[in-house]
């Protein structure tokens, strides 16, 4: 096991494409990372960089205390699973896990032993003959974990590994990949760009966009205190709703149109008179009781009913808006209704740099 | 999945395949049966009449030292003649593959011999090395080798392979490359992840791999080599000198066109026949079957 560290990476393509601009980023040895961003990001190319797939145009990456920006994939003992899982097809399920063992020379015995293991902990045992067109995706996917858990790597690495698979069996393994990796306790980078299987496997989440990073930090960190605009409508699904206004007061943000809000002081600071975007996300708001102020109301359009919840969309003073009540709210009806937000709940953004305004 | 076409009377199938019907019996199976009748008669030498000898043609040849030795020399030809062009195009290919720059003009430029027609690559090659005037057999007069194919068996036979393996590798190297673009490019990442080196990868991955189109072009390199060679040996050294070039299917026109024993000749043609079946047969039957992933 090893840490993994980037100081200042950055990518260009022949043709001046700049796929990662600048980055820095160290991976606890251990940890089990997710990169998460839109498609076009540069999250695999990050990866791929890490695995040395790719060269690395500027900066350095290390790897352990091992710079290893001139060292050969081989030579980085990193072990990857690919999105098409990239199974020898000519080789038996057995033979396609063996293969970097007996590559690296390792003693048959201990080829034997590890391939078992490996196979035992993926219930895989039974297709160790076969070959990979006679296996379901499910157990592709298994088969290709098991061709890098044999490896025992400095480091783990998933490019997008559960997207070709249905919804069902990406559940299933999403919980298999957190159950092994609580078990190997490997280091661990995983790309991916469902928000969902980001804030579920990692212990550290890094958002990325056109080549940057956005945040680092715990999955509920990205969710309650995201760092940029960015962060805030990516993360959390329906988006964040992000509403302009102009700072009249300490804590206190007018909503031209719809009133005032209030946001937290202590958390946030902006001088008066500033324009910002507030962020509020669907989930945070609710319909006021009685005595409840800090809010504006929703001019209701219509509604999608999700089952356990309901999404409620229209407009505040003007802006679009989007609700997430419980099934069990009382009919909004057609009218304006009032709305609530916990003050600890409002987000505050920069209108022009799209970061948020916290302290510190 | 089956795509099945469903047609209520029999006609309309019937008239919609007779045109192909048509072509394989005039061109394939009427000649083919004259020349398998013809192999079992014996002509005089005016062509006034014939006789029936049943197999005795088939047997003469294989009785015959000449046509041994043929066949002999034919086995070596194509053997050398799939290798070689075979070999060369894999490696050409798979530089091609790594090319980035100037791929298209490259790949073009290699394409082109087969567009040579095979009589006119055989002039090419005869001109390249006639013994007086040609300027590769003037190189290897400085080299201290004295080449002359119009003498030396040996020669002639090296100069007719090179001429079929020259013209070969275009088709043999478009196939490969094909093959190759076909191999998923995480397999090879995922083998350098796994510790391959680029040999290493090369034989344990893609190799394996390519297997069906090694299999395909290997059936139709030799069939290539039996058949298509017959314009190269004539318009380079007609079979000599002393029929050291002599090969199965010049020996055909040999011995047919200008020794007028056509018995002979058909049952030779025949035998030839017999070769290119089992050959088309073993690469539908077991070969596309077996190597298919």
């Amino acid at each position: 096991m090893a840490s993994v560290a980037l100081e200042n990476v950055s990518k260009v393509y022949p043709g001046g494409v700049e796929a990662i601009k600048g980055l820095s980023l160290s991976i606890a040895n251990g940890s089990f990372t997710v990169l998460l961003g839109p498609s076009g990001c540069g999250k695999s190319t990050l990866l791929r960089m890490i695995a040395g797939l790719e060269t690395i145009t500027d900066g350095t990456c290390k790897i352990g205390d091992r710079v290893v920006n001139d060292v050969e994939p081989a030579d980085r003992d990193i072990a990857m699973v690919f999105q098409n899982y990239a199974l020898y097809p000519h080789m038996s399920v057995y033979d396609n896990m063996a293969y970097g063992l007996r590559n690296r020379k390792t003693p048959k015995p201990e080829i034997e032993r590890r391939v078992r293991e490996a196979a035992k902990m993926l219930a895989i045992e039974d297709y160790l003959d076969r070959r990979p067109r006679a296996l379901s995706g499910g157990q592709r996917q298994r088969v290709a974990m098991g061709r890098a858990i044999v490896r025992e790597p400095q480091a783990f690495l998933f490019d997008e590994p559960l997207s070709n698979l249905d919804a069902k069996l990406r559940l299933q393994m999403r919980i298999e990949i957190r159950r092994l990796h609580n078990r190997l306790k490997a280091t661990s980078i995983f790309v991916t760009h469902d928000q969902v299987e980001a804030m579920t496997l990692a212990d550290v989440v890094v958002v990325m966009n056109h080549g940057r990073i956005e945040q680092v930090g715990k999955p509920t960190d990205v969710y309650n205190r995201p760092a940029t605009r960015f962060v805030a409508t990516f993360i959390g699904s329906p988006a964040m709703n992000l509403i302009p206004g102009r700072v009249i007061g300490r804590g206190k943000v007018e909503i031209p149109g719809s009133g005032t809000l209030e946001f937290d002081p202590d958390e946030f600071e902006v001088a008066d008179g500033t324009s910002v975007e507030v962020g509020i996300r669907p989930e945070d708001m609710s319909v006021a009781a009685p005595g409840e102020s800090n809010g504006f109301a929703i001019q209701p359009e219509f509604v999608e009913e999700l089952g356990p919840n309901r999404l409620v969309h229209g407009l505040a003073g003007g802006a679009p808006l989007v609700l997430s009540v419980s099934s069990s709210t009382r009919d909004l009806g057609n009218g304006a209704v009032a709305l609530h937000v916990p003050e600890h709940r409002v987000h505050v953004f920069d209108t022009t740099t799209g970061r948020a305004l916290r302290r510190g | 999945m089956e795509k099945r076409a469903v047609f209520r009377s029999s006609w309309l199938p019937l008239a919609l395949v007779m045109p192909q019907l048509i072509i394989t019996f005039v061109f394939f199976v009427w000649p083919a049966s004259q020349a398998l009748y013809q192999s079992l008669l014996l002509e005089d030498p005016f062509g006034l009449k014939s006789q029936f000898i049943w197999f005795d043609n088939f047997t003469a040849l294989f009785r015959n030292r000449d046509y041994l030795e043929s066949f002999h020399r034919t086995a070596i030809f194509s053997g050398l003649v799939a290798g070689l062009a075979m070999g060369i195009a894999l490696l050409m290919a798979v530089m091609a593959d790594r090319v980035i720059k100037g791929a298209t003009g490259y790949k073009t430029m290699l394409i082109w011999p087969y567009a040579v027609a095979p009589a006119v690559a055989g002039a090419l090659w005869v001109f390249m090395f006639n013994p007086r005037i040609g300027i590769v057999a003037y190189v290897l007069h400085s080299f201290g080798y004295d080449w002359n194919h119009q003498i030396r068996g040996n020669d002639a036979f090296a100069l007719i392979t090179i001429a079929a393996v020259w013209k070969q590798i275009s088709y043999n190297f478009v196939f490969f490359l094909a093959g190759l673009q076909a191999i998923p490019r995480s397999l090879i990442e995922a083998a350098a992840i796994d510790g391959a080196g680029p040999t290493k990868r090369f034989w344990t991955i893609v190799f394996p791999l390519l297997s069906p189109t090694t299999f395909f072009l290997l059936v139709v390199n030799i069939v290539y080599a039996f058949f298509d060679t017959f314009g190269i040996v004539h318009a380079t050294t007609s079979g000599g000198p002393a029929k050291a070039t002599e090969i199965l299917v010049y020996k055909v026109f040999n011995d047919g066109f200008i020794g007028l024993d056509l018995g002979s000749s058909a049952a030779q043609s025949v035998i030839l026949m017999a070769i290119v079946i089992v050959l088309t047969v073993v690469q539908f039957r077991y070969i596309e079957r077996r190597v298919a992933y």
